[in-house]
């Protein structure tokens, strides 16, 4: 066992897949430039002399680096790609959407594309461009599986499951995630490393994962606010609510089975999502548990989202912005006593 | 007509058989798309239809010069790169009419037609979406040391699209082995390449790029052939891409009954002269050995395969409910 952090977690896995399947190569901008960064959170960093010709540096060109991953996919390969910000994925959401998505449907089921796209989100004080959270833009996308890793334990297993899936596979990543410590290390990050096994391990694509244990009321959250979650639980606890803090992790498909189990024994929800309520992946979880377990619930499911507005700049308006601890447990709280 | 100069052999140094193939190949696909436009217009046909009665020379000539285990990516408008592919009538037929023995178990129709057995890729409907992807898809053959190549097909629309630019871009960069083959004919949908572009010489963006393009006649199905083996032997050797401008001209409406009001009259009349079957015959019968009565068998015997093909796919099994939610996921 290892103390790793998502970034390390991942650059591992890559490594690892790379050396297990000759197919594996990665594609992206700024990923492999001798004495770079190994792309924009140094994912990837040390990886092209280790596999040289391998790990290929492109053009700034989102919507053409992204065909180039479905066509190589199409032809066998087992393409890694990846954007520096998610925000950049409206640039390459043509391949994404019209192509990976929909080619085998539309093949009758006689093409593959089995490739996999990286994308890091979040506000992280770089104004409304560098800063969206994307995943809710691919989830209602027949085609693609989305995921969002919270954990260096989840990136890792994660990874390699979507490597190994022969299926187009969408990975979110939050920056403030990737390591708290070091030099790329941003302000307000989180601790997310796990001890990380030395033997090849996978975390299936399609599980949520239960963080806590509580019999009071349920809290979803992904990504940053399912660490968030967790904090909100702890406070939460020394006032005698025990919360039950479910990492969804799987935002497309959503796995009821394991949220459902959860709300039929708390009979009580709140979702936290990081981006705009109106929209949000949230709104179709919240649909989802009407649909699957509306009859356990025992008052409406509760929602705390950022504000219907762009990622703002300014660190005040940031931090209004994004939901923290004290709202989650003041949305919590208010819950339990209804 | 303004070319790049090359030269171009005669019709009387090839080998019979292979010209016969191609005027087989040719006329297979002027009786197909109009069969398929006659029953669209008598409403027993579904969906939409993008044809390409008077381009035939450019699919045909270009895949001639591929080989079999060489791949291609196509367009909206692909029924002929996909008989020139070597595609089945019938599979074609079948998937026109929504049936689930077409060649993509009626899930793709019209736009997406393909066949990965064959080397074509399901259609790419989104103008310039199959070029970064043909770029992807030589990488791979790059990166495996496999010595195929792509043949890339879009029209002039394309040119404009910014995925033209990153896809050709890339493959400029890294010697991918992809032929792309632009087939202008002047409009994209209704507007004309005189209102969309200052240089109008779609060639001449290769030099933009570091890489070799030619204008073709794309009605001289010979002409096309010998640019495609010279640009296909490039890629194949590792030189990198190559863009042929095949010019040709569309004598059918860009969609269903679209009635081209907007091509000139003498514009159309001028390409109608040009017509690659009516051409080619005329180099076929100039040789002697080749005499009107084998063009006119030929013509007949593909006419009763398409009416066979016809009947077949009008009684193919549809669909049933169940398929609705198949290969979503492989």
């Amino acid at each position: 066992m290892k103390r790793q952090g998502i970034a390390e977690a991942l650059r591992d896995g890559i490594a690892e897949e790379m050396t297990r399947d000759e197919r594996v190569f990665c594609i992206g901008e700024d990923i492999g430039v001798p004495g770079g960064w190994g792309g924009a959170f140094t994912v990837t960093l040390g990886l092209s002399e280790r596999f040289p010709g391998r790990i290929i540096d492109t053009p700034i060109a989102e919507l053409g680096l992204t065909g180039i991953a479905v066509g190589a996919a199409m032809m066998g390969m087992r393409p890694i790609a990846d954007v520096q910000y998610g925000d950049f994925l409206f640039l390459a959401s043509d391949q994404l959407i019209n192509n990976a998505a929909k080619m085998r449907y539309m093949s009758g089921g006689t093409v593959k594309v089995p490739m996999v796209m990286r994308a890091p989100i979040g506000a992280t004080g770089r104004g409304s461009q560098h800063a969206q959270s994307m995943e809710r833009y691919f989830t209602g996308v027949p085609g693609l599986k989305v995921v969002a890793v919270s954990t260096a334990y989840d990136a890792k297993g994660i990874l390699k499951a979507a490597v190994r899936d022969d299926n187009p596979v969408m990975i979110f990543e939050h920056k403030l995630l990737y390591g708290s410590k070091g030099a790329r290390a941003e302000p307000g990050a989180v601790d997310a490393t796990s001890e990380i096994p030395e033997d090849d391990y996978v975390v299936p694509l399609d599980r949520a994962a239960v963080r806590r244990e509580g019999r009071h009321i349920t809290i979803l959250g992904w990504l940053l606010m399912a660490h968030f979650a967790a904090a909100a639980a702890e406070i939460l606890a020394g006032e005698g609510i025990e919360a039950e803090v479910i990492d969804v992790r799987s935002l497309s498909p959503i796995d009821y089975e394991t949220i459902g189990a959860s709300i039929r024994k708390t009979g009580r929800v709140v979702i936290v999502e990081e981006g705009p309520k109106t929209g949000g992946v949230s709104a179709e979880i919240a649909a989802g548990i009407m649909e699957h377990c509306g009859d356990s619930l025992m008052a409406p499911v509760v929602r705390v989202a950022s504000a219907d507005v762009p990622v703002p700049f300014s660190p005040v308006l940031e931090n209004a912005y994004r939901p923290d601890v004290p709202r989650i447990v003041e949305a919590a709280r208010r819950l339990a006593q209804t | 007509m303004n070319t790049t100069p090359t030269t171009t052999p005669p019709a009387s140094t090839y080998d019979r058989q292979f010209l016969l193939g191609l005027y087989e190949r040719i006329v297979l696909i002027r009786e197909f798309e109009e069969r398929v436009k006659f029953l669209f217009l008598e409403g027993t046909m579904p969906g939409t239809i993008h044809q390409c009665q008077g381009q035939e020379a450019t699919a045909v000539g270009v895949c001639a010069a591929l080989r079999a285990d060489d791949w291609i990516t196509s367009t909206f408008r692909g029924h002929g790169h996909a008989l020139a592919k070597g595609l089945s009538v019938q599979e074609l037929m079948d998937e026109l009419f929504g049936a689930t023995t077409g060649c993509c178990k009626g899930k793709g129709g019209s736009m997406h037609m393909g066949n990965m057995a064959r080397g074509m890729v399901p259609g790419i409907a989104i103008v310039a979406g199959g070029i970064p992807l043909a770029a992807g898809m030589a990488l791979a053959f790059k990166l495996r040391r496999q010595p195929q190549v792509v043949a890339c097909f879009f029209g002039d629309g394309a040119v404009a699209e910014g995925a033209f630019h990153e896809g050709v871009n890339m493959a400029a960069i890294w010697n991918l082995p992809v032929v792309f083959v632009c087939e202008n004919n002047l409009y994209g949908a209704s507007t004309h390449i005189e209102k969309v572009m200052k240089n109008s010489r779609i060639s001449d963006r290769a030099a933009a790029y570091g890489f070799r393009g030619e204008t073709v006649d794309g009605n001289d199905v010979l002409a096309v052939h010998a640019a495609a083996q010279r640009a296909v032997a490039e890629s194949r050797a590792g030189q990198g891409p190559v863009l042929l401008e095949l010019l040709t001209y569309r004598r059918t409406g860009h969609s269903r009954r679209d009635a081209c009001h907007y091509q000139p009259k003498d514009e159309r009349e001028a390409w109608f002269a040009r017509d690659p079957i009516t051409r080619f015959a005329e180099q076929l019968l100039a040789r002697g050995d080749i005499s009107q009565t084998d063009l006119d068998a030929i013509k007949a015997r593909l006419e009763q395969r398409i009416q066979a093909a016809v009947v077949q796919a009008q009684q193919a099994p549809q669909p049933t409910l169940t398929d609705l939610t198949e290969d979503v996921f492989a």
